[in-house]
């Protein structure tokens, strides 16, 4: 079982490391989009301090969200889905590998980039600690989340509009508690409750999240 | 005659043909009762004055929101264990309508707000947990619109309704949360006014006058999804010819 | 009984358009569901038995 996962995330990881445009691409829409906000409302370090947590927090689901829509959409073309699905081993597993191979390839590179974005942003060395935490409890769920909704619209025209549109309001929870958390420590109130919050609702997406892909990857197989 | 036979399409037709004066006309009476209660009975609000007469249509629509969604998930989750086809077609029939009530108790509350807090929107945690179950509403029937398999496309909405119902509390929980962390930002909601008898009574009214809508028309969506789907059988074409 | 006259009733004691904005637009959309809705039974109901017309056609030229 676990070398059935582990061949899933290796063989997402080597095809993630023959093609790193896709993987470049994902890193510089985070920075753009956030670099977007400064140009939009003022330069005023107060208020970019202010409003930084949130504007990371939701470039983050959006370069996840852009990444999500190939989850499975490439296997899918060349068939290679199709018999990962159909053979012994659990639709359960292999949803699982690729989320975590998901989140390793778009995810991880997130964290490193943020905390340069975090600079921009005026944040002070506490909040961009925390906002690497948060980041890292809550970019696994985008992964997971965002898997069933690529299970959904495999194969659907459109499928990548219509996979923002179904998955965005499953995110909602993370992106409070996430940027809640930095918040929360640059208004001295702490940071604690926020990432356990974020740390169970991880936990239940876990739980949860890979039965549900899976069970939507072999209805959109049928 | 069993339960089974009811949940043959064919059967399910008929009876649903027979069902829907009913609850159409019931909707109807209980909708008049109710706004004669809300505007003749309820007397004037001594803190809101005559503008909390909107509570008689936010409220009611308001819980149809929610309870459409509950429906929907609860046949989707009977559709995908038990495999019947019926229950799907309720889900679908029920989507729109669901969307329509978590609009309206937007709007009005978006009216109510207006005099009453100085503002048309606050972010405050009902309305925005509302304005999500919007957004769900949206996306789930933008998925069946875009899926023309009608096996697939029941059961991908069906799960998409299912992990939206486990995540709903879970969003009203946060946006919960998140509104007394942003005390200054956003105004204290008033409760809502001491509930006289006859506010109450008005409300439960217009609230069985919307279920009862609500069923009369996602039968009537119903009985179309039917006959679209079951077009090559023999008893549609039969109701077809006596009908012509 | 709350109301004077008339205009009293559509006043709403100064909140006429809050009241009679939020009832309007609930009666537009129970309105535009329900025309909609007849409207595409209409609209099945017109395919379908056309649809059936051209199959008993088609089974006519056969024989």
């Amino acid at each position: 079982m676990h070398r059935f996962l582990l061949a899933v995330l290796r063989r997402d990881l080597t095809l993630a490391a023959r093609r790193r445009g896709d993987w470049l691409i994902a890193q510089f829409f985070f920075v753009m989009v956030a670099s977007l906000f400064p140009l939009g409302v003022g330069p005023e370090p107060a208020m970019l301090a202010r409003i930084g947590p949130g504007v990371l927090w939701v470039a983050a689901t959006l370069a996840s969200l852009l990444s999500l829509a190939r989850l499975f959409s490439d296997d899918h073309h060349d068939g290679s889905l199709e018999h990962m699905v159909l053979s012994p081993e659990p639709t359960v597993l292999l949803v699982l590998g690729k989320s975590l191979a998901h989140w390793l390839i778009y995810g991880i590179p997130l964290l490193l980039v943020a905390p340069i974005l975090g600079i921009q942003f005026n944040l002070s060395w506490e909040a961009i600690r925390v906002l690497e935490v948060s980041l890292l409890l809550g970019t696994p769920i985008l992964s997971l989340l965002g898997g069933v909704g690529a299970a959904l619209t495999l194969g659907l025209r459109g499928g990548g509009v219509l996979l923002t549109l179904l998955i965005l309001p499953l995110y909602v929870p993370a992106l409070i508690f996430g940027a809640g958390a930095v918040d929360g420590v640059m208004a001295g109130t702490g940071a604690e409750a926020q990432l356990s919050l974020l740390g169970a609702f991880l936990v239940l997406s876990l739980m949860i999240a890979p039965w549900i892909a899976a069970a939507a990857l072999r209805v959109s197989l049928e | 005659m069993n339960l089974y036979t009811f949940a043959s399409p064919a059967h399910f037709y008929t009876l649903a043909g027979r069902l829907i004066p009913w609850f159409a006309w019931g909707a109807g009476l209980f909708t008049l009762w109710g706004l004669y209660i809300g505007f003749f009975q309820a007397p004037t609000d001594f803190q809101q004055g005559e503008a909390y007469r909107i509570i008689f249509i936010h409220v009611p629509a308001a819980w149809m929101s929610m309870f459409i969604y509950l429906v929907m998930a609860f046949w989707g989750a009977i559709g995908l264990a038990f495999n019947t086809r019926l229950s799907f077609m309720m889900a679908r029939a029920l989507a729109p309508t669901g969307a329509m009530f978590t609009f309206i108790a937007l709007w009005s509350g978006a009216f109510w707000g207006k005099p009453m807090w100085g503002a048309w929107w606050v972010w405050d945690a009902r309305l925005t947990s509302e304005l999500i179950l919007l957004f769900l509403y949206v996306g789930i029937i933008a998925l069946w619109a875009a899926i023309d398999d009608i096996r697939r496309g029941d059961r991908a909405g069906s799960l998409l309704t299912l992990i939206g119902a486990i995540n709903v509390p879970i969003i009203y929980f946060s946006v919960k949360w998140w509104n007394t962390l942003h005390q200054g930002s956003s105004i204290n909601l008033m409760k809502a006014p001491s509930m006289a008898k006859t506010m109450l009574l008005g409300m439960l009214v217009l609230a069985i006058a919307a279920w009862l809508y609500t069923i009369a028309v996602a039968l009537v969506r119903v009985r179309r999804i039917i006959l679209e789907r079951e077009r090559q059988s023999e008893w549609v074409k039969a109701i077809l010819a006596k009908e012509s | 009984m709350n109301w004077a006259s008339w205009s009293d009733f559509w006043n709403m004691g100064g909140y006429g358009l809050y009241v009679w904005g939020s009832y309007g637009v609930t009666a537009a959309g129970v309105l535009i569901e329900v025309i909609l809705l007849k409207r595409a039974a209409a609209e099945t109901h017109r395919d379908l038995k056309r649809m059936q017309q051209w199959t008993a056609s088609l089974q006519g030229e056969e024989s």
